[in-house]
C-alpha cells in the first residue's frame, strides 16, 4: 500500500447497507481512499461503522468522511476492539465479525477457519460426535435439545443416503444472528455443516434461507461454489424458502424442502430416523451448526467451561427493538435481562421507561422490568413462563398496548398458521376475536344459534369482561397443549404472560393488587 | 410459456424440484397461471392439485399479476416497538404502490425497516417512507 493511501473496512452486511453503508463506502473511495468490506462488528446503532487502523467513527453519512479523514470527526469511537459493548462479550461464533471478508477463502483461513474440520477428520466421526456431545451444546433454533444426541441418532441409524438440514429460515421478529453469520463468515457454516457430515455420514447438505434474506442467500450460494472442493465429496446446496414462517418449524421445513406444502408432520417419526424424503436427517439451526467449528477447534472442554447450569457455552444475543445500543452481543449463559436490556442496551432508543421485554420472538413471552434478574438460560425462563428461544430480546417503552400485542400475536398465528392442526388454526382466529372484545370491553351476549332451546350446553346469559378472559385463558390453554408443532403451542406466551404481566391493559386490576 | 419447458428442465435433475420451479415462473411471469400448473403438473408427474396446493401455501406465490411496484413494510414486533404502526396509518394512499406487509427483514435494532426489491431501507420516518412510495410511483 502506498503512503497516502488509507485502508477503511466498512460492513457490507444488509443492515449496514439499509443504513447507508455503500454511499459511505463510495465517498471514501472518492477521497481516495482503499475501501475493503467486512463483516459486521454488530454495533447496530453506530452503521454504517468505518474502522481506518482500529480507530472506529459511526454512524456515518457520506458528509462524514472529509472530517473522518481530517481526524477532526465528533463521530470517533476510539479503538473499536476496544469498545466496550464489544469488550464485554465473549465471541466464539463471532470471533470473525467486523476482522475478515465474508467471502475470502484467505481471510477465512488465516482467521482460525477449517481447523475444526481438519481436527474431525483427523480424530474420525465417533470421537467428534463425541467432543459435540460433551461440549453441551444445545439446538440454537429455541427447543434446545442437545446436538451430540442428535448427532449420534443420525449415525446410528443405517441408510443408503443421509442429510444434513441447515435450518437458516430466521422467522422470528428479533432475531437476525443467522442472517449475521450467512452475510458476515458463511464458509463457517459450511464448515459446521461438513463437519456434521462427517460426523454422521451424510453425503448432501442443504441450507434454507427465508426469501426475506437476498443479501444471505447471494452470499451462502457464492460460499458453498468457493469451498466446494474443500468440503468435498460432501455436496452443499441453497434453498429458497417462499414466505411461509412455520417453514422454520423443523418438519415443515423439511416438506417444504420436498416441495410439499409447508405443513407440520406429527412425530414420531423423528427427522433423525425418517426425514427429508424419509431418510436420517440432522435438522440444525445456523447459530448451532456455526459453533461446532469453533468447539472442534478449541475442544469440548473449553466451550463447556462457559455458560451457566445446563446452558453450557455462549449464546449470541439479539437485542432490539426500541433500544439505545441495539445489536449482536454474544456472551456465556447466565448474564441477566436487566443487564442486557440496561447496562449494555442502554435503556429504550426513545429515552422513556422501559414496559415491557419480548423475548424469544413472537412466540416468546413479555417479561415486565420485575423480571430482570432472570439469568439468560433455558430452564430460567422456562421456570418464569417464558423462553429463551433463538435469543432475539425486543425492548418496547411504556407506549406499548400490552393487549393490543397480545392480540397481534394470536393474528400473526392466525396468518402464519399452516392449517394442519385446529387448536392453532382456529384457535387463533376465535383468539383475535375474544381479545377484540375484551379491548372493547363489551362482553358478548347468546347469539342466535345459542340461545336456540335445542343448545343444551350453550350458556343462556351474557358474558362479563371477567368471564372473556377465563374464556382467553381456556383458549390459551387448549392452544398450548392441543397444537402440533410450537406455532400454535407457543403463540400462548406472549398472549398469558401479557395478561398476567399487564392486567390493567385488558381492564382487569393491576397485577399488584391481584398478588395481594 | 415458452420459456417454462426450460425452466422445468433446469431443474428436473434436483431432489425436490418443485419450489425452485415455482421460484423461477413467479419471477419470470409475475404469477404462477394455471397453465403453468399444469405444465409443471405433467412434467413433474403430480397431480394439478397438488401444484395448485403448493403454489397457494406459500406467500411469495401468486396466482394474479399484480404490475404494481412493491414496496415490503416489516411489521413484526421489533419494528411495531421502534413505530412502524404510526407510520403505517400516516401513510397517505397511492394506488400505483403496492405496499405489502413482511414479518420481519431481520434489521430488529434499526427499524422500522422496508425492502424494494433486494433493496434494504433502515430507521426510517414518514417523511423517508413517502419518499420511498413516491420514488417508486
Amino acid at each position: 500500500m502506498t503512503g497516502g493511501m488509507k485502508l477503511v473496512r466498512i460492513s457490507d452486511d444488509a443492515l449496514a447497507l439499509a443504513c447507508g453503508a455503500d454511499e459511505v463506502a463510495a465517498a471514501f473511495a472518492a477521497a481516495g481512499c482503499i475501501v475493503e468490506r467486512v463483516s459486521s462488528w454488530g454495533m447496530h446503532w453506530l452503521e454504517p461503522l468505518a474502522e481506518i487502523d482500529g480507530q472506529g467513527f459511526g454512524p456515518l453519512l457520506p458528509e462524514d468522511v472529509a472530517a473522518v479523514l481530517a481526524g477532526t470527526s465528533a463521530k470517533a469511537i476510539g479503538p473499536v476492539e476496544a469498545h466496550p459493548f464489544i469488550a464485554r462479550q465473549q465471541r466464539f461464533t463471532f470471533a470473525r465479525a467486523g476482522k475478515t471478508r465474508p467471502l475470502s477463502l484467505e481471510d477465512y483461513a488465516a482467521h482460525g477457519g477449517w481447523q475444526g474440520l481438519a481436527r474431525a477428520r483427523e480424530i474420525g466421526p465417533g470421537a467428534t460426535i463425541a467432543q459435540v456431545t460433551e461440549s453441551g451444546l444445545r439446538g440454537r433454533g429455541g427447543a434446545g435439545f442437545p446436538a451430540g444426541i442428535k448427532w449420534t441418532t443420525v449415525a446410528k441409524a443405517s441408510a443408503d443416503r443421509k442429510y444434513i438440514v441447515c435450518n437458516a429460515d430466521e422467522g422470528d421478529s428479533a432475531t437476525f444472528a443467522d442472517r449475521m453469520v450467512m452475510e458476515g463468515d458463511p464458509f463457517m457454516l459450511v464448515e459446521g455443516m461438513a463437519i456434521a457430515a462427517h460426523a454422521v455420514g451424510a453425503q448432501k447438505g442443504y441450507v434454507y434461507i427465508r426469501s426475506e434474506y437476498p443479501h444471505a442467500i447471494a452470499k451462502m450460494e457464492a460460499a458453498v461454489r468457493a469451498s466446494a472442493h474443500l468440503v468435498a465429496p460432501f455436496e452443499l446446496e441453497v434453498r429458497v424458502g417462499a414466505g411461509a414462517y412455520v417453514c422454520g418449524e423443523e418438519t415443515s421445513l423439511l416438506n417444504s424442502l420436498e416441495g410439499k406444502r409447508g405443513e407440520v408432520r406429527a412425530k414420531p417419526p423423528l427427522p433423525a430416523l425418517e426425514g427429508l424424503f424419509g431418510k436420517p436427517t440432522v435438522v440444525n439451526n445456523v447459530l448451532t451448526l456455526a459453533a461446532v467449528p469453533w468447539i472442534m477447534a478449541h475442544g469440548a472442554e473449553a466451550y463447556a467451561a462457559v455458560g451457566f447450569g445446563r446452558s453450557k457455552g455462549t449464546m449470541p444475543i439479539q437485542i432490539a427493538g426500541n433500544v439505545k445500543h441495539g445489536g449482536l452481543f454474544e456472551v456465556g449463559f447466565g448474564i441477566t435481562l436487566g443487564e442486557l436490556v440496561n447496562d449494555i442496551g442502554g435503556g429504550t432508543a426513545s429515552g422513556r421507561p422501559v414496559r415491557a421485554v419480548q423475548v424469544g420472538g413472537p412466540l416468546g413471552a413479555y417479561h415486565a422490568p420485575s423480571d430482570f434478574h432472570l439469568p439468560f438460560d433455558y430452564e430460567a425462563f422456562a421456570a418464569a413462563d417464558g423462553l429463551i428461544g433463538h435469543a432475539g430480546i425486543t425492548v418496547f417503552d411504556d407506549t406499548a398496548d400490552m393487549s393490543r400485542q397480545a392480540r397481534f400475536a394470536m393474528e400473526f398465528c392466525a396468518a402464519e398458521s399452516c392449517g394442519k392442526c385446529t387448536p392453532c388454526r382456529i384457535g387463533s382466529t376465535r383468539g383475535v376475536e375474544l381479545i377484540d372484545r375484551i379491548r372493547a370491553r363489551s362482553g358478548r351476549a347468546p347469539d342466535k344459534v345459542e340461545a336456540l332451546p335445542q343448545m343444551h350446553n350453550a350458556r343462556k346469559s351474557e358474558r362479563s369482561l371477567a368471564d372473556e378472559i377465563v374464556l382467553l385463558e381456556d383458549l390459551c390453554e387448549t392452544m398450548k397443549f392441543g397444537s402440533l408443532c410450537a406455532l400454535g403451542g407457543f403463540t400462548p406466551y406472549p398472549v398469558l404472560s401479557a395478561l398476567r404481566n399487564f392486567p390493567e391493559d385488558f381492564g382487569a386490576a393491576p397485577a399488584k393488587e391481584v398478588a395481594e | 410459456m415458452e420459456r417454462l419447458p426450460q425452466i422445468i428442465a433446469a431443474h428436473a435433475g434436483r431432489e425436490g424440484p418443485l419450489l425452485p420451479i415455482l421460484h423461477d415462473v413467479q419471477a419470470e411471469y409475475g404469477h404462477v397461471s394455471e397453465e403453468a400448473i399444469r405444465m409443471i403438473a405433467q412434467a413433474l408427474n403430480l397431480s394439478r392439485a397438488e401444484v395448485q396446493g403448493v403454489a397457494s401455501f406459500y406467500h411469495d406465490f401468486q396466482a394474479e399479476v399484480d404490475p404494481r411496484p412493491v414496496l415490503k413494510l416489516c411489521r413484526a414486533e421489533a419494528c411495531q416497538a421502534r413505530g412502524v404502526e404510526a407510520l403505517a396509518a400516516a401513510l397517505p394512499e397511492n394506488g400505483r404502490v403496492k405496499v405489502e406487509t413482511v414479518y420481519c427483514l431481520g434489521l430488529c435494532s434499526v427499524g422500522p425497516n422496508a425492502m424494494v426489491g433486494s433493496k434494504v431501507h433502515a430507521r426510517l420516518d414518514a417523511a423517508k417512507l413517502g419518499a420511498l412510495v413516491e420514488a417508486l410511483a
